[in-house]
């Protein structure tokens, strides 16, 4: 256990190393980041000495250095906008983020667990077909649209929600429909199939012939042992429900690292969208690291450095 | 005499050689081609995906030549025409018309075209840069395979569309670009398929009689893995088609993917969001084709799995 830790904490340093230099690299990908700090018509002179102050005219790697040192330190330096924190500025979005995230994750669950087992339950049957066709719908549509749908029906016509912004529990509704579609119709897939697959071992027949009532055997015998995809998958849902934050946040104007990582692309502020980059991906490595420890907990089969 | 002796001896040779290194496993490959592909058609989904994909591609060749206005014919004097069953609505636009009076129905036509061409262009960058990657790191092991297989964990951890985003706010938008990021982001699936097809076939006794009589890498590789692990990455390709044009429209729609000029869905929908509660048809239309055309897919890429796992371990 303590080796498997240790072993995934090393990969996630050197993952936490490659996303540091590339978010470094992005400033350098959008060409002379002087460009964007001086008006038009600037002297030569304060060229200069914009590249001295941002340490521009040092070698690729020093460079480099000098901003994970100050990285480390918290210091990402200024937003080009609201000439504060960067740093504190995404991390003021971050709750807003988790919020969205974590509601529409409990509500994926909550709505693809019972639809996902009544599928492989009954397999090749009306339910099941209904299940799946939802699913697939649900996994084939652009979220951001399925967003405006909603704001057309339901803020629009209705009246029933607000089309944007943050505040009560109402303004959460919509985001987190939209966001849950695609977690929805990814984990009813999954779930059916795991399930499928777990009825047809011979311990499922065992606890049958023994006599056991069906939810007996639905919640020791086939949950626990359908739960290891499901849990791999749920984890890498939520990065990518933080990851892919940005489309859904834009469209309801949700005050999240998403939604202002759009608004500082649009207005080139790039120390706001190094910062924003770099504290999302923490955060979904985090996440990632603790799916593998979940997973060997499951299943105590899972050791590290055991190769298949 | 010498002249005829030279030629049965390439002709042995030659023989020698295609024996066990080509006709055995190739033949048993094509009579499992053949036997798929019956299969493949007994299956609904595949049916009816393949011809939700077979509409959109005819779609897009017919826009090539014919759309019922050109997709870029503005009037200011029929903007926001209604679809057709509405009220002050104009026949010969069905669809109805966007801002600057262009036919909804035509550019609906001619988005077919950026659309199917940034899914297939990128899962060819990402499958191309996925298979040598992973061919070398399953095929020759080592050093290659650890720095190969460290970069896959890397670039796992990291959500496929914040890197695009993150990128394409640096590099500047475009068809291109676009293509490029979203191979980029996904080289790792094929990456891990391909190595662990190739593991799979690489210790199989017709590659050690090839390795044997004294075959190159180069052709065990083309002759003997590639074939072999082609039909799963087919499937991971396919589904990869679906995904990519989704990650499309998305970026498009936040205003970092393909610019404004080259009609593509996901940039009607970003022009028709701010007015969809003006003209709801102009959000509904471009949407509702990224729906369709992605269940296609998506159906054809189920069909195509379920074929292939119920073949065992083909």
């Amino acid at each position: 256990m303590k080796k498997l830790i240790l072993q995934r904490l090393w990969q996630s340093l050197l993952v936490l190393f490659a996303v540091s230099l590339l978010s470094f690299v992005l400033i350098f990908l959008s060409g002379d980041p002087v460009a964007t700090l001086i008006p038009l018509n600037a002297r030569q002179e304060d060229i200069d000495n914009i590249r001295h102050q941002y340490n521009l005219d040092q070698p690729f790697f020093i460079q480099y250095f000098l901003f994970l040192g100050k990285a480390f330190t918290g210091n990402m330096g200024e937003s080009f906008r609201y000439h504060t924190d960067a740093l504190g500025l995404v991390l003021s979005h971050l709750p807003n983020t988790f919020l969205l995230a974590i509601v529409s994750l409990v509500f994926s669950v909550l709505v693809s667990l019972p639809l996902g087992i009544l599928a492989a339950r009954f397999k090749g049957r009306g339910v099941d077909f209904v299940a799946s066709l939802f699913a697939l719908t649900a996994i084939s549509m652009p979220s951001f649209w399925l967003g405006v749908i909603l704001i057309l029906v339901f803020a629009g016509a209705l009246h029933w929600f607000p089309a944007s912004g943050a505040g009560g529990w109402q303004n959460l509704v919509l985001p987190t429909l939209t966001v849950s579609a695609f977690s929805i119709g990814l984990l009813i897939r999954l779930i059916r199939r795991a399930v499928a697959e777990t009825l047809q071992q011979q311990y499922v027949t065992t606890a049958r012939s023994k006599g056991l009532s069906e939810g007996r055997i639905a919640w020791v015998h086939v949950l626990r042992n359908s739960a290891i995809p499901v849990v791999t998958v749920l984890g890498l849902q939520f990065g990518a429900l933080l990851g892919g934050s940005a489309v859904v946040e834009t469209v309801f104007a949700w005050p999240g690292v998403g939604w202002l990582m759009v608004q500082s692309i649009e207005a080139r502020d790039l120390p706001v969208i190094r910062a924003a980059v770099l504290i999302l991906a923490i955060f979904i490595v985090l996440i990632n690291l603790l799916v593998d420890i979940t997973y060997s907990l499951l299943d105590p089969r899972i050791k590290p450095g055991v190769k298949a | 005499m010498s002249q005829k002796v030279l030629p049965d001896n390439l002709q042995a040779a030659i023989e020698l050689q295609a024996v066990p290194v080509s006709v055995s496993p190739l033949k048993g490959a094509k009579t499992f081609q053949r036997g798929q592909l019956k299969r493949i058609f007994r299956r609904r989904a595949t049916v009816i995906g393949g011809l939700i994909v077979l509409l959109v591609v005819i779609t897009a060749l017919i826009s090539l030549v014919w759309t019922p206005h050109p997709p870029g014919e503005q009037d200011l004097t029929r903007s926001l025409l209604p679809p057709f069953w509405s009220q002050g609505a104009d026949s010969s636009f069905p669809l109805g018309t966007d801002l600057n009076g262009r036919d909804l129905l035509s550019r609906i036509m001619v988005g077919a075209q950026a659309t199917l061409f940034v899914g297939i262009a990128s899962v060819l960058v990402g499958g191309v840069l996925g298979l040598v990657l992973g061919l070398v790191a399953g095929y020759f092991g080592g050093w290659r395979e650890a720095v190969i297989m460290r970069l896959v964990d890397v670039q796992l951890s990291l959500p496929g569309v914040l890197l695009a985003i993150a990128i394409l706010a640096a590099v500047g938008k475009g068809l291109l670009n676009v293509v490029l990021v979203l191979g980029f982001v996904s080289w790792v699936q094929y990456a891990r398929i391909v190595r662990g097809s190739t593991l799979a076939v690489k210790n199989q006794e017709y590659i050690l009689g090839a390795r044997a009589i004294g075959a190159t890498d180069r052709r065990i590789i083309r002759r003997h893995v590639f074939p072999n692990i082609l039909p799963a990455l087919m499937v991971v390709a396919t589904i990869n088609v679906s995904s990519n044009i989704l990650a499309e429209s998305a970026l498009s729609y936040l205003g970092v993917g393909v610019s404004l000029a080259t009609v593509t869905w996901g940039g009607m929908l970003n022009e028709g969001k701010s007015l969809f509660e003006l003209a709801w048809w102009n959000a509904v239309w471009p949407g509702l084709a990224i729906l369709i055309v992605v269940f296609g897919i998506n159906l054809l890429g189920d069909g195509l799995t379920e074929t292939r796992s119920n073949n065992g371990n083909g």
